[in-house]
């Protein structure tokens, strides 16, 4: 069967800075609405995973992925999306980058095994979030690296030196010191990922807002639970 | 028209989309005088010829019109049951009109649901692990295309055995449908697709798709 041939995407970019502002005036919102850090940390939570959900079909379709069947062509495909997608052009009026207009941050490339050999899932979760990085540059212009956390090899990092998303915001009111400011992300990689059967569970590791020196989302792959068995009956 | 028609299959086996753009089918409109010489029966609410094949009427076809008004399923449209009005000798002669029936839309959901479940098993009976499931059907007058994606969305396309270029046009048809209904905000996930530009954008690609990729005889 002919390999699918490779396509620009063709949808709108907008003005980065649109953007990350709209971003910023909404998460003041939610602050005014919502006294405790806790909820709207858990609202903006809400929002990403309604987001993700939907990203990822727009993610699949536009980005050619078929399923893969060995380690070697997954990076292939993710090597020839790197140079389908350049990074993004800069927005002659502001000198700013313009980022593409479908919500703004990421759905994970999927499936490359159906979960069905353990010994595999190591590589797999690798290979995910290799494609991670592949659909943050194409929605946010940015590539994260992808780190591996324990030994089991179900958790990773995503390590991100400039998130374009707080580039405006100094710093973090007063009062709001447990705020996760980019939590809109973590929902977003949660849908984005249980829509193709995956369970985890995102959150923030590391925020340059609250004084660290780089933001970290980190990602943890639950176990499936085992699909009973039709049972004969008696 | 060489592609008939576009189905959309949400994750649950649930007709989402549908949409047909058949060729007008063979009709045949007659003037009998009493007695019929056809034999028809109600069947599932719509009253077809039992026997009595002749001239472009088939068993199987249903009286689509009376006189020129269309048939609503076994009633007339003044409201007379049909088979009651072809009984009446003073009713002739009279002129009816017989075709191939339409599929109705709960026949199609039915039948979008069965073809869910044989996706299923097909991919259960395949040898090899992680099967695409059923991606092509052929028969001698029409391919069925089946395209799933990645989160269990089947888009499924009949189209004339001939046509070429239907594998790119389903990668179409999911662009359109993640721009158009997943965007909307007023869409929710797995229900009935009613938005007006997935309709509009369908109706341009599947244009564009035959206008491209036709290949027979006479072409």
């Amino acid at each position: 069967m002919s390999r699918p041939v490779p396509r620009r995407p063709e949808y709108h970019k907008i003005n980065r800075d649109l953007l990350v502002l709209t971003y910023g005036a909404l998460v003041a919102q939610l602050c005014k609405d919502y006294e405790k850090d806790e909820d709207v940390n858990k609202y903006l939570d809400k929002m990403g995973y309604g987001i993700g959900t939907r990203l990822v079909e727009d993610f699949l379709a536009r980005s050619c992925v078929r399923r893969c069947h060995s380690y070697s062509e997954i990076t292939h495909i993710i090597a020839e999306m790197n140079v389908l997608f350049p990074l993004p052009p800069t927005c002659p009026v502001t000198g700013r980058d313009c980022v593409d207009a479908p919500a703004f941050a990421t759905a994970p490339f999927i499936h490359i095994f159906q979960a069905s050999s353990h010994k595999n899932q190591p590589q797999v979760l690798l290979i995910l979030l290799q494609s991670q990085q592949v659909a943050f540059k194409m929605y946010l212009g940015v590539t994260p690296s992808v780190t591996c956390n324990n030994s089991s090899k179900n958790e990773f990092s995503l390590i991100l030196d400039k998130n374009p998303l707080s580039e405006f915001v100094e710093e973090l009111p007063a009062g709001r010191s447990s705020l996760c400011y980019c939590n809109l992300l973590c929902g977003i990689i949660r849908g984005a990922l249980e829509m193709v059967h995956l369970a985890v569970d995102v959150m923030f590791l590391q925020d340059r807002l609250k004084g660290d020196s780089v933001t970290e989302i980190g990602i943890t792959f639950l176990k499936q639970p085992e699909k009973k068995k039709y049972r004969r009956r008696k | 028209m060489a592609i008939f028609s576009v189905y959309v299959v949400n994750k649950a086996g649930g007709l989402i989309y549908q949409h047909d753009s058949y060729a007008p089918r063979a009709e045949a409109e007659k003037t009998f005088s009493y007695p019929l010489d056809l034999l028809l029966k109600l069947h599932d609410e719509r009253v077809l010829v039992a026997f009595g094949q002749r001239d472009g009427i088939r068993v199987g076809h249903a009286v689509l019109a009376i006189n020129g008004t269309d048939v609503n399923g076994k009633y007339t449209a003044d409201g007379k049951e049909v088979l009651e009005y072809l009984g009446n000798p003073a009713n002739y002669p009279v002129s009816i009109r017989f075709g191939r029936p339409r599929l109705t839309s709960n026949e199609k959901l039915m039948l979008a649901s069965m073809f869910h479940s044989l996706f299923a098993i097909g991919s259960q009976l395949s040898p090899e692990q992680g099967s695409s499931g059923i991606e092509m059907l052929e028969t001698d007058t029409f391919k069925l295309h089946c395209f799933q994606t990645l989160t269990g969305i089947k888009f499924v396309v009949l189209a004339d055995p001939r046509q070429a270029g239907i594998d790119s046009l389903l990668r179409k048809i999911y662009e359109i449908y993640s721009d158009f209904a997943l965007k909307n905000p007023f869409y929710s996930l797995e229900m009935p697709i009613r938005c007006e530009l997935f309709d509009q954008n369908l109706k341009l690609a599947l244009e564009v798709a035959e206008k491209a990729g036709t290949f027979g005889p006479g072409s």
